[in-house]
């Protein structure tokens, strides 16, 4: 192969099936003589459940059963866990109240389920959950995380409704250093609540067999072995061995599909029951009522100056809403992937930062595109820019006073970032935005009665969470290494088996661009396989822009072993020594002369044996690997928005989006940059159009897409993109992970053109018309 | 009580027994067990179940199956060539990365289907405007967009 397949744009193998309707989602998965689930989910925020009887829906045709939460407890089927343990300030563990998969005694937020109904068609069960009849007695509800600790209580475990209270950093130096500030910025912020809303409604069709006393279970998961991990260990006191746990084709994830579900559980335990699969899809209401939501933050935020801009101390105080149960990884959500955040790009010397979360009469909160790292960009990046305001100092310039440029750099909030170069990433994206042609345009669009703003955001993020040691002594239940095999086929093929989960990321063709060109065989030699328990070996899935920096290392790892394990082989067929065996493009040579062997023979030798060292080395070529890595990959970018805010109405337009991110090496740019656009519009629809609101009573009022707007096309622009790269120091392929990039540094940037298109200091998320033009009457 | 109808799949002639409720959509992926059409909300607002019905892109989930008795229905495993080749716009979107998980793509590329016959040359802003009635929440629609613009003049306004 004469051109490298890493930086190559290569068009995705897995677009045929998309493009011609083959792809199996979890709902496309039909199993034999399958039964039907619909759920009793309770329309009040917060009540005691007094009675529910089911004897009417038991006799309706079609129904099979009708399980409550009395029968899941006899039946000893436990609640969910969470995967992370917080210690708050007083060294206390964080308030963990039971979360069972269907109500006990009292229902918590609006949507939580109550009962399910199981029938031999979809109809006869949805007919017959109306007919289950559950007397409530309604209680006071909260719904606001600042109202919560005076709320009513809903766990009797936490009277306060606090689950921890948590804080990094030295306090003391901090509130000293401000006392000597020259300038102190100081923002009240709400990081508005966000629904996720994947395309595909979340999914799941379990199976039980009397033969093997075992359980297949297809579902719309990101990792699907964590799913299992959980649900076996943790629910339902199962040997993993007896449960398949398969995620097929998967419609979108963005952090809601990574968790354990009650629903999942549910339908797996009822396939046992009922000796019968039992299928359950959400529907959109569903999903909106029931699927972790994300973000959800109220912050005070404060940056201390001295006279020259240079940022002396930041403290900030975040107040966090878990809703009403704790999710899979939610307690992590606002600590550990929040604060270690704050310093951004920049050198501020000394953080602190207190965060309170508390539980609400409201869908539980998780991780969602970002986690942590989007609520951490906008309160570091809104802070800047207001304080180049209020100083009179361009917001460029003041952060060019303040970027980090010596690396390893040890921030004052945990971490140690390896590499990065921030003032490249800026002045490849001024350039490209025209930064210096802003006035011009400026002036064009008042002369349409449109004003125009200018916004800038400078993002680090955190991906790959790790190493499993250091996270598990902040508290993680689980590892964060990857796993990968490789198994070379007879003929010289390869299959490669990957615990990461794509999910529209493309890993089939990423992956197999870089298995491709490791071992010089043609992308068609190689077929990627992952979502699948029973296939792959292990593996914690995707989040947190993890696959190609970890798993794509775990397969680089085992690729290795191959490599090395052919060459004995490639020196046993050519007689010569082990040590003067080289590898390259597909074909093993005896160093300094043209003695060789191509990669299929060797993997021919190893499978048909007959000249083969048998008495040192086993037949057959199949490595697996796993790799837990030594630190964080920290991407980073620079981005500017420029808005026009119409005068008469307030509608808010995206003129311009332009985004130069470092990723580290770039396998893909074509997936890439597609991530980008994705992360993008995700950011200016928490910016401009996407707010979930509860009211006080508990029930959800963005309940369907007629009331949560999440972005259409003409609310997005056409995207200006370009990278520059600083080549990851601790992994193989020097990658970083791009995943969450834009939906991490899109809401600061956006926000900070429209306030400077106002002039105004603040401005709620998301900026819709309404907010917009109110926001320009009361300045007015 | 069921009732019977009968209408034109992809050419070919296709029956099905169903309730006077059951939607176009539930027949579509249940009964003809074609599944590439699919159903991502409930209230006719993501486009996911966009389907031909004589010729026209409909929302499958916003009407009930009887309403399309006699009808000519085409889904997205109706668009490739006989060969199994893809149709141009299909082709446009592998080609533009105009999909990333594939959920809405069935949808995006019917609709864009009859959108195209009718705009042989569209400019930006007719194709974001077409995407009204079509979710997705991976792409930014930045690929979607471009797929569409250069599926539509590969189609030369002929499906």
């Amino acid at each position: 192969m004469s051109t490298s397949l890493i930086g190559a744009r290569v068009q995705r193998k897995e677009d045929y099936r998309f493009l011609t309707g083959a792809g199996q989602y979890t709902d496309d998965v039909e199993l034999p003589h399958q039964s039907y689930a619909a759920f009793v989910r309770s329309p009040h925020a917060h009540a005691v459940l007094k009675k529910v009887n089911i004897e009417k829906a038991k006799k309706a045709p079609g129904v099979l059963a009708v399980y409550t939460g009395t029968d899941l407890a006899n039946a000893k089927v436990g609640g969910l866990p969470c995967g992370w343990l917080i210690t708050d300030v007083k060294g206390q563990p964080m308030k963990e109240p039971p979360y069972p998969p269907l109500a006990q005694g009292k229902v918590r937020h609006v949507g939580e389920r109550v009962a399910v109904v199981i029938a031999e068609t979809l109809a006869q069960a949805r007919d017959a959950a109306e007919l289950v009849e559950v007397d409530y007695q309604v209680l006071p509800a909260v719904v606001d995380a600042a109202k919560a600790s005076k709320g009513p209580k809903l766990h009797d475990i936490a009277p306060d409704n606090t689950c921890y209270v948590w804080a990094l950093g030295d306090k003391a130096a901090v509130d000293a250093a401000f006392a000597k500030a020259a300038h102190v910025t100081r923002l009240d912020l709400v990081n508005n609540r966000l629904i996720p809303n994947a395309i595909e409604p979340r999914s799941a069709n379990a199976v039980y067999s009397r033969a093997g006393d075992d359980y297949t279970l297809y579902v719309a998961s990101q990792n699907p072995h964590v799913e299992r991990l959980l649900m076996t260990a943790f629910v339902l006191g199962l040997p993993e061995s007896k449960v398949r746990v398969v995620a097929p084709d998967v419609g979108g994830g963005f952090g809601s599909k990574i968790y354990l579900y009650p629903e999942d559980v549910v339908v797996t335990w009822a396939s046992k029951q009922l000796n019968r699969a039992v299928k359950w899809t959400a529907e959109r209401s569903e999903s909106f009522l029931s699927d972790a939501h994300g973000r959800d933050h109220v912050t005070t935020a404060e940056l201390a100056l001295d006279k020259d801009g240079k940022f002396l101390a930041m403290r900030v105080q975040t107040t966090a809403n878990l809703g009403a149960y704790l999710s899979t990884f939610a307690s992590c959500i606002p600590t550990i992937l929040y604060a270690t955040l704050l310093a951004g790009q920049y050198t501020t010397p000394l953080i602190y930062c207190e965060v309170t979360s508390v539980f609400t009469n409201t869908a539980p909160v998780d991780a969602y595109r970002g986690a942590g790292r989007p609520e951490a960009t906008y309160v570091v990046e809104r802070l800047v820019e207001t304080a180049a305001r209020e100083m009179k100092l361009d917001p460029v310039e003041i952060r060019r006073r303040n970027f980090i440029r010596q690396f390893p750099y040890q921030t004052p909030v945990a971490l140690q970032y390896d590499t990065g170069d921030y003032d490249a990433t800026l002045d490849a994206v001024l350039k490209l935005a025209d930064v210096a042609g802003f006035p011009s345009r400026k002036q064009q669009s008042l002369k349409s009665g449109k004003l125009r703003g200018i916004g800038y955001a400078c993002y680090i993020e955190a991906c790959g969470i790790a190493p499993s040691n250091v996270a598990g002594s902040l508290g993680a239940r689980a590892g964060l290494f990857e796993a990968g095999e490789i198994r070379v086929h007879p003929t010289g093929t390869v299959t490669v088996f990957t615990g990461s989960h794509s999910h529209g990321q493309g890993h089939e063709t990423t992956f197999a661009q870089v298995v491709a060109e490791r071992l010089g065989l043609p992308m068609e030699a190689v077929e990627i396989v992952h979502g699948d328990t029973s296939k792959v070996l292990f593996g914690m899935g995707t989040y947190g822009s993890r696959s190609i920096a970890v798993g794509g290392t775990a397969i680089v790892k085992a690729l290795d072993k191959i490599v090395a394990k052919g060459k004995k082989i490639a020196a046993h067929l050519m007689e010569a020594a082990e040590s003067d065996i080289e590898y390259d493009k597909g074909v093993f040579k005896v160093a300094g002369t043209d003695k060789k062997k191509m990669f299929g023979e060797v993997a021919f030798a190893a499978y048909v044996p007959h000249n083969y060292p048998l008495d040192k080395l086993e037949p057959g070529l199949n490595e697996n690997a796993f790799y837990d890595p030594a630190n964080f990959t920290f991407p980073a970018g620079s981005y500017v928005c420029e808005v026009e805010v119409d005068k008469e109405t307030g509608a808010t337009t995206i003129a311009a989006f332009t985004a130069v991110d470092d990723f580290g090496r770039i396998i893909n740019p074509m997936i890439v940059e597609g991530q980008v656009h994705g992360g993008l519009a995700q950011g200016i629809g928490q910016a401009l159009t996407e707010g979930c609101r509860y009211e006080d009573s508990g029930q959800l009022v963005t309940g369907s897409f007629l009331d949560y707007c999440i972005p259409r096309a003409g609310d997005v622009p056409s995207f200006k993109l370009d990278t520059r790269e600083t080549a990851c120091t601790h992994n193989p392929l020097g990658v970083k992970g791009c995943g969450e990039a834009g939906a991490i540094g899109a809401p600061a940037a956006v926000m900070n053109a429209i306030t400077d298109a106002l002039g105004v200091k603040d401005l709620p998320m998301p900026a819709t018309a309404q907010t917009v033009w109110r926001s320009m009457h009361k300045a007015a | 009580m069921t009732i019977k109808v009968s209408m034109k799949v992809n050419g070919k002639a296709a029956s099905a027994e169903v309730e006077a409720r059951t939607l176009l959509v539930t027949l579509i992926r249940e009964n003809l067990r074609l599944t590439g059409t699919h159903v991502g909300c409930d209230t006719a607002q993501c486009g996911a179940c966009t389907v031909l019905m004589n010729g026209k892109a409909i929302k499958s989930c916003s009407i009930v199956a009887m309403q399309a008795e006699g009808a000519e229905i085409m889904t997205i495993e109706g668009v490739a060539r006989p060969d199994g080749s893809l149709h141009p716009m299909q082709a446009a979107f592998k080609e533009n990365h105009g999909l990333q998980c594939g959920f809405c793509t069935p949808g995006m590329v019917m609709n864009a289907l009859d959108f195209a016959r009718s705009h042989p040359n569209p400019t930006e802003q007719e194709v974001r405007e077409s995407l009204e009635g079509n979710l997705c929440r991976c792409t930014g629609y930045h690929n979607i967009v471009k797929s569409i613009m250069a599926g539509a003049k590969a189609m030369g306004g002929k499906i």
